[in-house]
């Protein structure tokens, strides 16, 4: 009884099928037995909490890990990835959860390594390789210069450079490990458009999301995994979103924006015309005990730079910050810390965990000094905090010894916002806080940040999902290239007046 | 059960270790013999000390190429203070010993703290320079055994349950490094700067002060093992430990740290070094040339390497990101 069909079987002959697929990793089985079909012209969602075996198979589909047990058929006939090679020679492509591109590489080596253009004497043909890299990024609607190293893109332009990396190669079959997981909802049509086309040109596409809202916007079919485990599969249409949630955690979820109002207290950071050189100019706003501070805009609007500074990764040239009434300066995180400011980052991977550390030094590596006695760590101690964080987001992992490493990309996200809370701060931020993480895990985590602000806590949130700022925010500040847009009260927010004053349409 | 040894890579050594024991010893009896035993250990007991030092720098993502010549300059300028002044007490020469290795060290992790200089590069120069140093200190003499007092030469062979004082000491420094890894803020740090130097500044560490006191422990160590040096060959000149910087980091790489830093533990370097240690001494008893000798030891090492970096690729390529890529952060120093 592993496959319940909620609707139609499927017919045609799949262009890619994986049959008994299993994978295990020591302490877990990441795939079980696990059965899934792509068909030309189609998309179909894969869907499944975190740890759910998602990316996994996204790995074994491209060579880079091979399967303990099962086939793959390509056109119904048997065949063997044995490494990343084979896959790009059977036309399978993808864009991973962790992307990983060259910072001292320009836009363009980054897209075409490995199957750059030559030359009739066998010599890269730069010319071609620029002139194809700005027409893939036009197709993003992305004006990013090709020639440009890797190293000065945002996270989000990154993003489109793996997403034109994987369209670069031609490809039957096209994954997509949460492409919009940084993306906002204009990069995101776009991204869709692409899809679309590709459809049209009789590609299958597997897509992973945790944003119903997006698979029921771009999918045909659907697969579900659970605990490494396929649970079903159908067709969207006539599929409901309860069904599918209900297949994927075994039970349904609760509303998932618990926002309770609080009364607001006393300013607790006021920042005023806070300028940095390149990346913001004149923000202007103050920070109340209690409150939820959203802060929307386009990715690139400089939400994520100005969060930063405030957490003293880097500093501002103009402008004054004053906590609790007094002015102060904030040098590095080591001083934002102590001054009860911490920072959950955006990009986990590069700024958030320790791969290689287990996961309770990672919960414990801003909170030494807490777990130390005279000087010396305490192990105990460590486990007990990571215990205590861990398990409010239901962190899904062997043990907390294991390196953070080899968790699923989800579950390392609530890791980093483990690690963070844990250090009792008084004013939290957080950088798109739930991206990566799955619907019911979310709702743990919103339902947290509301409890924190009802403690007392002051919470400053980025986000670029537009329902999680509407449904958690007090007040929400509208960034624009850089500039304010406008703070709107809570009971002034609507989609249609942020998403206004965010891309600049009156 | 074969999957479980692979696992923990200090088990593996362990087994290959007590292979070659049981592999030398049958061809030549006597060779696995306690006596024997405690005197590889103590012969070995400076590559441990040295290899403990380079695994901490090695750890925060740098390399420390100036031990050698740190162990040359400070070893001759103890060997000249004890045949200068043969009433100072020992203690103090070691404590001067330790002095002059630290400052050597901290002017290696100054340059890489606050002129961001590449470590390599850093160490590369100051190898040359120390040596120089030794040499223009000394003018290129020797400081020979009869200049040298009783208790500096005898002390570290003195024996205590078997083990001389010497094979003692790198035991206790073992065990301080233990501690000092595992249960100290700045162990902590140290493995968190060369995992992911990034996160470990948004964790609040300063990554440039954690590998500055790194390079800070290397130099002293090295500093210990200069005294340790020259009272066991009972003489001080330009070029001792030539190239012995080498050894040390071989005995890191077989012992698993990673050069990438953030991987890699205490048992690891120990056990490094008394590969090479057992190496070294059971080659001659089964007769085999010296160069062969270079030739085996070499061949070891890049044996290690290929291991170890078969073992990252299975550990974490796609999922760990490009490491090196996020080396330097813009923080405003
Ligand atoms: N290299 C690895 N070593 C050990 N365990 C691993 C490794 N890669 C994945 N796992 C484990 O396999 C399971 C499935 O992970 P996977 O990354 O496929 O999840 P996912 O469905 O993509 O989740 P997410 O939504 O969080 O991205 C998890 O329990 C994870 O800890
Ligand atoms: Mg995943």
């Amino acid at each position: 009884m592993n496959q319940i069909a909620l609707s139609e079987p499927l017919l045609d002959t799949p262009l890619l099928e994986m049959r008994g697929i299993s994978k295990s990793f020591p302490g877990v089985k990441a795939l079980n037995v696990v059965n899934i079909a792509l068909y030309a012209g189609k998309v179909t969602a894969l869907i499944g909490e975190n740890g759910a075996g998602k990316s996994t198979l996204v790995k074994i589909l491209t060579g880079i890990y091979q399967s303990d047990e099962g086939e793959i058929h390509v056109d119904g006939k048997p065949v063997a990835f044995n490494n990343a090679q084979d896959a790009i020679d059977f036309g399978v492509t993808a864009i991973h959860q962790e992307t990983v591109l060259f910072d001292e590489l320009s836009v363009a080596e980054n897209i075409f390594l490995g199957h750059s253009p030559k030359t009739r004497l066998g010599f890269v043909n730069w010319k071609a390789v620029n002139a194809r890299a700005l027409a893939l990024l036009h197709s993003l609607e992305s004006n990013i210069d090709p020639r440009t190293r890797l190293k000065n893109l945002s996270i989000a332009q990154r993003h489109l450079v793996a997403i034109a990396r994987a369209l670069s190669v031609d490809a039957r079959i096209v994954i997509m490990d949460e492409p919009t997981a940084a993306l906002s909802r204009k990069e995101v049509d776009d991204l869709f458009q692409i899809v679309k086309r590709l459809k049209a040109q009789g590609k299958a596409i597997l897509f992973i999301s945790h944003k119903f809202d997006e698979v029921y916007e771009i999918a045909d079919n659907f697969a579900v995994f659970r605990d490494g485990k396929a649970v079903g599969s159908g067709v969207i249409a006539g599929t409901g979103q309860d069904d599918i949630v209900r297949l994927m955690v075994g039970r349904s979820i609760e509303h998932a924006f618990p926002k309770v109002d609080i009364p607001l207290g006393e300013t607790v950071l006021a920042i005023e015309n806070y300028t940095h050189p390149t990346e913001f100019r004149d923000i202007t706003f103050a920070l109340r005990k209690g409150e939820i501070f959203g802060i929307y805009g386009l990715v690139g609007a400089g939400r994520s730079e100005i969060c930063q500074s405030l957490f003293g990764v880097t500093r501002p040239s103009g402008g004054k910050l004053k906590l609790n009434g007094k002015e102060i300066l904030i040098r590095s995180p080591g001083e934002a810390i102590k001054a009860g400011i911490v920072y959950v980052p955006e990009e986990r991977g590069r700024h958030g965990a320790v791969l290689q550390l287990p996961i309770y030094q990672n919960i414990s590596l801003p909170s030494l000094t807490r777990t130390s006695r005279s000087g010396f760590l305490r192990a105990a101690e460590e486990f007990a905090l990571a215990r205590k964080y861990a398990e409010r987001f239901d962190l899904r992992a062997a043990a907390f010894s294991v390196p953070v490493g080899t968790l699923s990309g989800g579950n390392q996200q609530k890791v980093v916002i483990g690690k963070w809370l844990a250090t009792q701060p008084k004013i939290l931020i957080l950088d798109e806080p739930t991206k990566g993480i799955d619907i019911g895990s979310k709702a743990a985590v919103h339902a947290f940040i509301s409890e924190l602000a009802a403690e007392g806590l002051s919470i400053i949130m980025v986000s670029s999902e537009l329902p999680e700022i509407l449904g958690m925010s007090d007040r929400v500040l509208v960034m624009r290239e850089g500039l304010s847009a406008g703070i709107y009260e809570r009971n002034h927010l609507s989609a249609e007046t942020l998403v206004r004053a965010a891309t600049g349409n009156a | 059960m074969l999957k479980q040894l692979f696992k923990y890579r200090e088990m593996l050594l362990v087994v290959i270790i007590a292979v070659l024991l049981a592999a030398f010893s049958a061809r030549s009896p006597g060779f696995a013999k306690p006596a024997n035993l405690a005197n590889i250990f103590n012969d070995t007991s400076i590559l441990i000390i040295l290899a403990l030092g380079q695994m901490t720098v090695i750890l925060t993502k740098s390399i420390d190429l100036s031990v050698a010549a740190n162990v040359a300059f400070t070893g001759m300028a103890v060997g000249m203070l004890n045949a200068a002044y043969p009433g100072m007490p020992l203690a103090l020469i070691i404590l001067i010993a330790l002095g002059i290795g630290a400052v050597l060290g901290a002017i290696n992790g100054l340059f890489v703290w606050k002129l961001g200089i590449p470590s390599i590069v850093v160490t590369l120069g100051t190898l040359t320079i120390y040596r120089g140093m030794a040499f223009v200190l000394s003018g290129g003499a020797w400081v020979n055994a009869h200049q040298m007092t009783e208790t500096f030469l005898q002390t570290p062979r003195q024996l205590f349950l078997g083990l001389p004082i010497l094979g003692w000491t790198a035991i206790v420094i073992v065990a301080i490094m233990y501690l000092v890894m595992s249960r100290t803020f700045l162990g902590r740090a140290i493995y968190a700067s060369g995992g992911n130097p990034t996160a470990a500044v948004y964790a609040g560490i300063d990554v440039g002060r954690t590998r500055f006191f790194a390079f800070v422990i290397s130099g002293m160590l090295a500093g210990l093992c200069a005294y340790l040096w020259v009272s066991r060959y009972a003489v001080a000149y330009v070029d001792i430990a030539a190239g012995f910087e080498l050894d040390t980091v071989a005995a890191c790489v077989i012992g698993g740290i990673s050069t990438l830093g953030g991987i890699g533990s205490v048992a690891g370097a120990v056990l490094g070094a008394l590969f090479l240690g057992v190496i070294k001494n059971a080659l001659p008893v089964i007769d085999i040339s010296p160069f062969a000798q270079m030739a085996i030891s070499g061949s070891v090492i890049i044996a290690a390497v290929i291991f170890n970096a078969r073992q990252e690729r299975r550990r974490g390529r796609i999922i760990l990101r490009d490491r090196g890529a996020s080396e330097q952060i813009e923080v405003a120093a």
